[in-house]
């Protein structure tokens, strides 16, 4: 037996064990982003004003199709199964278009990612959009980050009730806007915009209104930067986009560390010090509050509002631009060697210093080859493929289409003289929104004739079918063959119609059953 | 166990509660849960007064808001019949063959005639109306009282040897077993199937158009085109009601089979009558 001091002890410690153990829960932390302005600042403003002007005046935008289509220029018309877009009409079964539109989208995003990292977060996304939106409301009424913070922490008072108030009923306004103008890409907006004033638009209008307004306002008003960090999938699948050739926002530690307050008592003192004089300035304007200098992180939007407080601070002290920067990995990790001698000791920023403190010519700095590399080319080849691919079935589809379906029950009758007849129901689609007649005429099937259920013309081998703009017309088509002309229990033939305006055709081959002869 | 007792471990106070030295924490519900509950609770209250809910002795307690899903089925159905309204009016106020000649209201009797087909003209005539040995093919172009749209309506409405209507169409052949002796049957059947095709014995053919001259003629017609008045078939085409061959010809000529329709118009109404005399018109053989 042995002795309990001989039991060898393992050395293990649970996962969740009591000492390091986390809650779950992390009650959120308000972040309050301060102003920024800069060349980015500027550029999300553009960006800004173009994706709410898309957003909001697309359904507002004509387009002439003649008097058989509605004249709005984006149009989805659930109702009718069209989706309009300026020159391009879009019957259901024709959606592989928006497929590959998503697919397309899909490839852009890798593109844009693996290229400028997440572009597609920090300017465009709408969350994104809304949120700076959103901001520009609340710093309008509360102030800017220490106002905002002051009101937040003081007791409640009737001016603090008052800029509340004020806040949140501008952002349901801005909310409502959003929801709304939704609802006009769906209908003729014009008129839509009548009904749902005077309270008679569809219930499902104000549903699709109430709805919008309520996650617009939750998700850009409350939520915020939560939607991002929690929500979206994009922050993790974003890891598997980048490389180390792709631009994102970078602190450049090898020229900001060690940060100092009091960089000149610590460089008289004989300690190296780099540029970053840790103000905070990059904190205060995160509007996801995060701190930059920590790395990348998946909070990071890439919004670079960073990049244009540090500059400022930069250009204030005389120092270079670009201490928080768009870099690459790669050009980042070779500028860390450089200034950590290899890896072999902490930051030294006179290494990458020549004597006069501009930069040593080593430095990596990044140029526009590196956006080409076999990766791009790659999504930019599939991504033109599937453009190609549907400008060109854009461009040959067929605006005349025919669909048979031959009767199975009975498949054919015998009629009184003998001759076989079978029923077919014909479906013919005018795709354009123009009135067509349409020819169908039978090919094949010897001493075949067809007559036309409710057209009243004797039995023949072609009729001229007055089709309606933009519709579908179905014909019940009875073929009949004279028994002598029956060669086989089952027959193909074709139906072909023509439109003589246009020469345009289609054909179906069909098949004409018979009994199977006793003899 | 009213006294304050507060975990030495996580700082909270616990319920008081102990089963074997473990205690139960008194953490309180986050405080949106806890509303979420009152409004459930308030929710089910006003749930079981607005709709009906509470079990009384014989029924339940209505409702303040009235409702009732056999109310709701009768709307539903209401509301169907209105939708529908506009189009029976007109197939009640027009003629089957104006019905016929109008194509929104052809398209929406045969819709509806299919349906009454379905329901009740399947067992005999086939799913696809097509028929079988004894119960007319109503795709075809024959048509033995008749194929324009109204004659069709007709023998809806009143059926065919059916004994109840007085208007009903009425014939009946006649047995010919004890008025022919065998070998005239075997001679009038093979004259019968040879007006339309072979016949293997062809000298029975001459006496045979004797004997139909003599005994056939009168209902079927010297031409044996038949003769509608009387519902009696055309024996020259490729369509056989009863079978082809001179065996199933002689059988009918002995011991004639009579099929009886009944009368529609009682158990489905005018407007269902037109909408099937439509629909069976529409089927491909309507004159």
């Amino acid at each position: 037996m042995l002795d309990q001091s001989q039991v060898e002890r393992l050395e293990a410690e649970a996962v969740n064990s009591a000492k390091t153990r986390q809650p779950l829960y992390a009650a959120r932390k308000k972040v309050f982003p301060k102003r920024a302005s800069g060349r980015f600042r500027q550029f999300k403003w553009l960006v800004m004003a173009i994706t709410l002007g898309i957003y909001y005046l697309t359904p507002w935008l004509r387009w002439d199709r003649g008097s058989f289509a509605p004249d709005q220029a984006v149009l989805i018309d659930l109702a009718n199964r069209r989706f309009y877009f300026f020159f391009i009409e879009i019957w259901p079964q024709e959606f592989y278009y928006v497929a590959g539109l998503l697919m397309m989208a899909g490839v852009g995003l890798f593109l844009i990612t693996s290229t400028v990292g997440r572009a597609w977060c920090g300017y465009t996304c709408p969350q994104t959009v809304w949120v700076d939106l959103f901001l520009v409301v609340e710093r309008a009424i509360e102030g800017d980050r220490n106002a905002r913070m002051k009101l937040d922490a003081a007791p409640w008072s009737a001016r603090k009730l008052f800029l509340r108030v004020s806040k949140h009923a501008i952002w349901l306004i801005i909310a409502m806007a959003t929801g709304g103008a939704w609802i006009f890409y769906f209908a003729d907006a014009p008129k839509l915009l009548g009904q749902v004033v005077t309270g008679t638009a569809a219930p499902i209008a104000y549903l699709t209104i109430a709805v919008l307004t309520g996650t617009t306002y939750v998700f850009g008003g409350l939520m915020r930067e939560q939607v991002c960090t929690y929500m979206c999938p994009w922050p993790r699948i974003q890891a598997a986009m980048l490389d180390e050739n792709s631009l994102t926002v970078t602190y450049n530690d090898w020229r900001g560390e060690p940060r100092s307050r009091h960089a000149k008592k610590a460089s008289a003192a004989g300690q190296s010090v780099g540029d970053c004089v840790d103000c905070n300035a990059c904190v205060a304007v995160c509007p996801m509050g995060i701190d930059i200098r920590d790395g990348q992180q998946l909070e990071c939007i890439t919004c670079a509002l960073c990049i244009d407080a540090c500059d400022s601070v930069m250009d204030k002290l005389g120092r270079e631009r670009g201490l928080i920067s768009y870099a690459t990995l790669a050009d980042y990790n070779a500028n860390m060697a450089m200034a950590t001698a290899g890896g072999t000791g902490p930051i030294n920023p006179a290494l990458v210093r020549t004597q006069s403190g501009s930069f040593v010519d080593g430095l990596a700095h990044f140029h526009l080859g590196k956006i080409f590399r076999l990766r791009t080319y790659i999504y930019l080849g599939v991504w033109s493929a599937i453009g190609l691919v549907l400008v060109y079935s854009l461009l040959t589809r067929e605006r005349l289409e025919l669909n048979v379906l031959h009767d199975r029950n009975p498949q054919f009758v015998t009629l009184s003289d003998g001759s076989i007849r079978n029923g077919y129901t014909v479906k013919l689609l005018n795709m354009i929104p123009e009135p067509r007649t349409i020819e169908v005429t039978l090919q094949g099937l010897d001493g075949g004739e067809m007559s036309v259920v409710g057209l009243d013309q004797p039995a023949s081998r072609s009729f001229s079918i007055p089709v309606e703009p933009d519709r579908l017309k179905m014909l019940k088509i009875f073929v009949r063959q004279p028994a002598d002309q029956i060669k086989e229990p089952v027959q193909s033939f074709e139906f072909r119609i023509v439109d003589k305006a246009s020469s345009e055709s289609a054909e179906y081959t069909a098949s004409f059953n018979a009994p199977e002869k006793e003899r | 166990m009213s006294s304050e007792h507060v975990d030495e471990i996580s700082g909270v106070t616990t319920t008081g509660h102990e089963w074997d030295g473990i205690k139960e924490l008194n953490n309180p519900l986050p405080r949106w849960w806890v509303i979420t509950f009152y409004i459930t609770i308030a929710w089910a209250l006003a749930y079981t007064i607005a709709y009906p809910a509470w079990p009384m002795l014989s029924s339940a307690t209505r409702g303040v808001l009235g409702f009732s899903s056999r109310n709701d089925v009768k709307n539903e159905m209401a509301a169907a019949e209105a939708a529908k309204a506009k189009y029976v009016a007109a197939i009640q106020s027009k003629t089957v063959s104006e019905i016929a000649a109008d194509d929104t209201l052809r398209e929406f009797a045969v819709a509806a005639g299919g349906a009454a087909f379905k329901v009740n003209c399947v067992q005999c005539h086939g799913s696809g109306a097509q028929g079988s040995i004894g119960f007319p093919n109503l795709n075809d172009d024959d048509w033995l009282w008749g194929g324009k749209a109204e004659q069709v309506q007709q023998t809806i409405t009143h059926g065919i040897r059916f004994a109840a209507d007085p208007d009903t169409r009425q014939s009946e052949m006649p047995a010919f077993a004890d008025v022919l002796k065998p070998e005239q049957i075997a001679q009038v059947s093979a004259f019968v199937a040879s007006l339309s095709g072979p016949v293997q014995d062809q000298s029975l053919i001459e006496p045979g158009a004797k004997v139909f001259a003599d005994n056939c003629a009168a209902c079927h017609g010297e031409n044996a085109k038949g003769n509608r008045d009387l519902g009696a078939p055309n024996l020259t085409d490729a369509i056989w009601l009863h079978g082809s061959g001179e065996a199933a010809i002689a059988s009918q000529v002995r011991a004639p089979k009579n099929g009886v329709m009944p009368a529609w118009i009682g158990r489905l109404g005018e407007t269902t009558v037109k909408e099937l005399a439509v629909y069976v018109h529409s089927l491909g053989g309507g004159e």
